[in-house]
């Protein structure tokens, strides 16, 4: 295997142009994504899907001024200043110290992004300033990537340069890689039936060339190169970023031992992970196979052993109510005696069948035999 | 009811950032009716294939016909169902291009193909027997096919034995499709849906058993829908107690109407089930409650999925907290 590439996406140099989204549109010939206006932010496209495999995050966050004694002024700052400490409060009852530390420290947090996404309609307060954010979002191409574990067709693969790609050829559209995906990545096309994601430009890896959006990009927020390298650079440019007084700097997805063995597409980012919609503690599904097969196989002995007490009981019952002896042995003997007689000539077999149902009445009694049941 | 109200409201209002609100999974992209469908008759057909194995090995030869033919009609059109729902239908058989473990349907496709050929061929023997006259017919005016029939009985014997295994796996691999997701409620509840997808399976074999033998042969089938019906119910109510905040999709919206609709329907088609004794109203009334509350139960696992995976709160919140109690996860790379 060649050496596993990767892309290092630098959020804090991000200029929210979407060159990278259109360059990969234009090389993959992805079709268009319905041109929505989403009135939340200067964001086109919402979220990464079957038709858009980079997509440009674009955060507008308020945040107060904090003034001497660190007391926000104005009243969307303090709304929001409140907002966040309670979200704060209720998260993370456990250990939170370093949290709060680095969020007074540095630049502190812009609250309006809550869960309900309520506070966008809110202009800038008098005494807030502004804060923009901007990431292109891609597929991950995980170490251990969820997609590829649960493609049933083995269309999903990892290629040579450690990425994995869908091959559209085998994709029979089972759609199981679309909510294994703890990114919320790849996704059905409805109108072609199969799976899609971004291919890390498997075809301009081939032949020696950069993916398009890597390609692309005017500021080289998207750095394209062996994965090794790229996380010495990512640890560098983080720890300058530090020494330059912005402690909110963070790599997410750079560690080979997080819940997905590390991505090979991981970024540094200025603000919580979910601010930019991506995961805060990913976890690839397959790690709790063993043990989902294990409780499935306890549930499957259930099924059989419950299945057996019921006919153990009903057995009991019968020879209790003394019903057993007429189907047990008169039924089952003139049974044999059909497919005996059967085997032979055919005509016998509707007398003997017949007899069979006379067993059976006498067996039931009266009540209620001449309603059929074909008794 | 009332316990459930004061359960919703001992689930503190959860506070979390997110983008714009949007979800941070895709939600699954299955259809109604396909997929719960499926769901359903694949619990149906395994647990009645057991069922059959059973009756068989206990010579009640009418519930062990209705057992055979519930399973191999059961598997078949849930093979439908499931190719039917397939982005790509014409594609189905590279659901067996390769066998792979790892993935929950890869195996699930290989234990339908094993369990629907052999029911079927469970199901032709004990029709075969069932209808002499018919086959007889068969091989006077095709004599090739005299060696088949002659064959029958002993390979639908030999695969109704066999159905037992791929039968029992059959009603619980679907539960371990669903956990193995990145959708909160699916994936945390991977202890009890297993349990909660074999009892309603055992519910709606036991009712198919009941609806469709005579009521004296089918004593066993009233039992099996009873035990079902303590299975699933019991399994439900541990699953959404031992959830909390990632088990609140289980009683929200309509996934919550149809989990209780499948609560009340189950436990009543159970409770039912117990007392129908010779009674034919009864009988009828507990089998399709029975029925209807699995078929519930499938619609709402569904919905209580999409509805995980659309609110961000599902996936965040327990992450967040996971970080911040200091124990994120860690699969690491190997070396």
């Amino acid at each position: 295997m060649a050496e596993r590439m990767g892309f290092f996406t630098d959020t804090s140099i991000c200029i929210g142009c979407k060159a990278c989204e259109v360059a990969c549109k234009e090389w993959n010939d992805v079709p268009d994504d319905g041109f929505v206006f989403r009135a939340t932010s200067y964001d086109n496209t919402g979220s990464l899907g079957a038709n858009t495999w980079r997509h440009v995050a674009f955060i507008e966050q308020q945040r107060p001024v904090r003034q001497a004694g660190g007391q926000s002024q104005g009243q969307a700052g303090s709304q929001d200043q409140s907002q966040e400490q309670a979200g704060h409060g209720q998260v993370s009852s456990q250990g939170q110290g370093q949290d709060q530390s680095q969020e007074q420290a540095g630049q502190g947090q812009a609250g309006q992004v809550s869960g309900q996404g309520q506070g966008q309609a809110d202009g800038p307060g008098p005494d807030s300033i502004e804060r923009w954010l901007m990431s292109s979002d891609v597929c991950k191409h995980c170490t251990h990537a969820a997609c590829l574990d649960v493609c049933p067709t083995g269309a999903l693969f990892r290629t040579e340069f450690g990425t994995v790609v869908v091959q559209e050829d085998i994709c029979n559209g089972c759609g199981y890689c679309v909510p294994a995906c703890p990114y919320g990545v790849i996704d059905r096309r409805e109108r072609d039936g199969r799976a899609w994601k971004c291919t890390m430009c498997y075809d301009r890896q081939l032949g020696g060339l950069e993916p398009a959006c890597a390609k692309a990009c005017p500021t080289d927020s998207i750095q394209f190169g062996p994965l090794d390298e790229l996380r010495l650079r990512a640890e560098e440019r983080v720890e300058r970023l530090h020494e330059e007084g912005r402690p909110e700097a963070r790599l997410y997805g750079a560690s080979p031992d997080d819940g997905v063995g590390g991505d090979g597409a991981f970024f540094l980012l200025l603000d919580e992970p979910e601010v930019y919609g991506l995961p805060p503690d990913p976890v690839v599904t397959t790690r709790d196979l063993p043990t989902m097969w294990r409780w499935a196989g306890g549930a499957a002995v259930s099924l059989v052993g419950a299945m057996a007490v019921s006919f153990v009981a009903e057995s009991i019952v019968e020879k209790v109510t003394g019903r057993a002896g007429a189907r047990g042995s008169h039924r089952g003997s003139v049974r044999e005696a059909l497919r005996t007689i059967d085997r032979g000539q055919s005509g016998h077999g509707a007398v003997v069948r017949e007899a069979l149902k006379m067993v059976d009445r006498g067996r039931t009694g009266t009540r209620g035999s001449h309603r059929g049941w074909g008794r | 009811m009332g316990a459930l109200m004061r359960e919703d409201a001992m689930v503190p209002e959860a506070e979390f950032r997110s983008y714009y609100g949007q979800p941070v999974i895709k939600a699954p992209v299955w259809h109604e009716p396909h997929m719960p469908v499926y769901l359903y008759l694949g619990g149906l057909s395994g647990a009645a294939s057991v069922m059959a194995a059973l009756a068989g090995l206990t010579g009640r030869d009418r519930l062990a016909l209705t057992a055979r033919v519930t399973a191999a009609v059961g598997a078949t059109i849930g093979a439908g169902f499931l190719t039917a729902e397939l982005g790509r239908p014409e594609r189905f058989l590279n659901m067996l291009r390769v066998f792979k473990p790892t993935s929950p349907m890869s195996m699930g496709s290989w234990i339908l193909t094993a369990h629907s050929g052999l029911t079927t061929i469970a199901a032709a023997s004990a029709v075969a027997a069932a209808l002499p006259a018919a086959t007889s017919k068969i091989t006077t005016t095709l004599p090739a096919a005299s060696a088949i029939t002659a064959l029958l009985p002993a390979a639908g014997d030999a695969a109704v034995l066999a159905t037992a295994v791929t039968g029992s796996l059959m009603a619980t691999y679907t539960a371990v499709l669903l956990a193995d997701t990145a959708v909160p409620a699916w994936h945390e509840a991977h202890r009890e849906l297993p349990f909660l997808f074999a009892g309603s399976a055992l519910a709606s074999a036991g009712a198919a058993g009941m609806l469709a033998t005579p009521r004296v042969e089918a004593g066993p089938a009233r039992a099996v829908a009873a035990l079902g019906a303590v299975m699933e119910t019991t399994a439900g109510a541990v699953m959404e107690r031992r959830l909390g905040l990632v088990g609140e999709p289980y009683q929200l919206g309509r996934a919550g109407r149809l989990m209780r609709a499948a609560r009340v329907l189950t436990a009543g088609g159970g409770l039912l089930a117990t007392v129908a004794g010779r009674s034919r109203t009864l009988t009828a009334l507990s089998g399709l409650a029975l029925t209807a509350g699995s078929l519930c139960v499938r619609f709402g696992a569904l919905e209580a999925g999409r509805l995980s995976a659309a609110d961000p709160k599902y996936t965040v919140v327990p992450q967040r907290q996971r970080l911040e109690a200091g124990k994120p996860a860690s699969v690491p790379a190997q070396p």
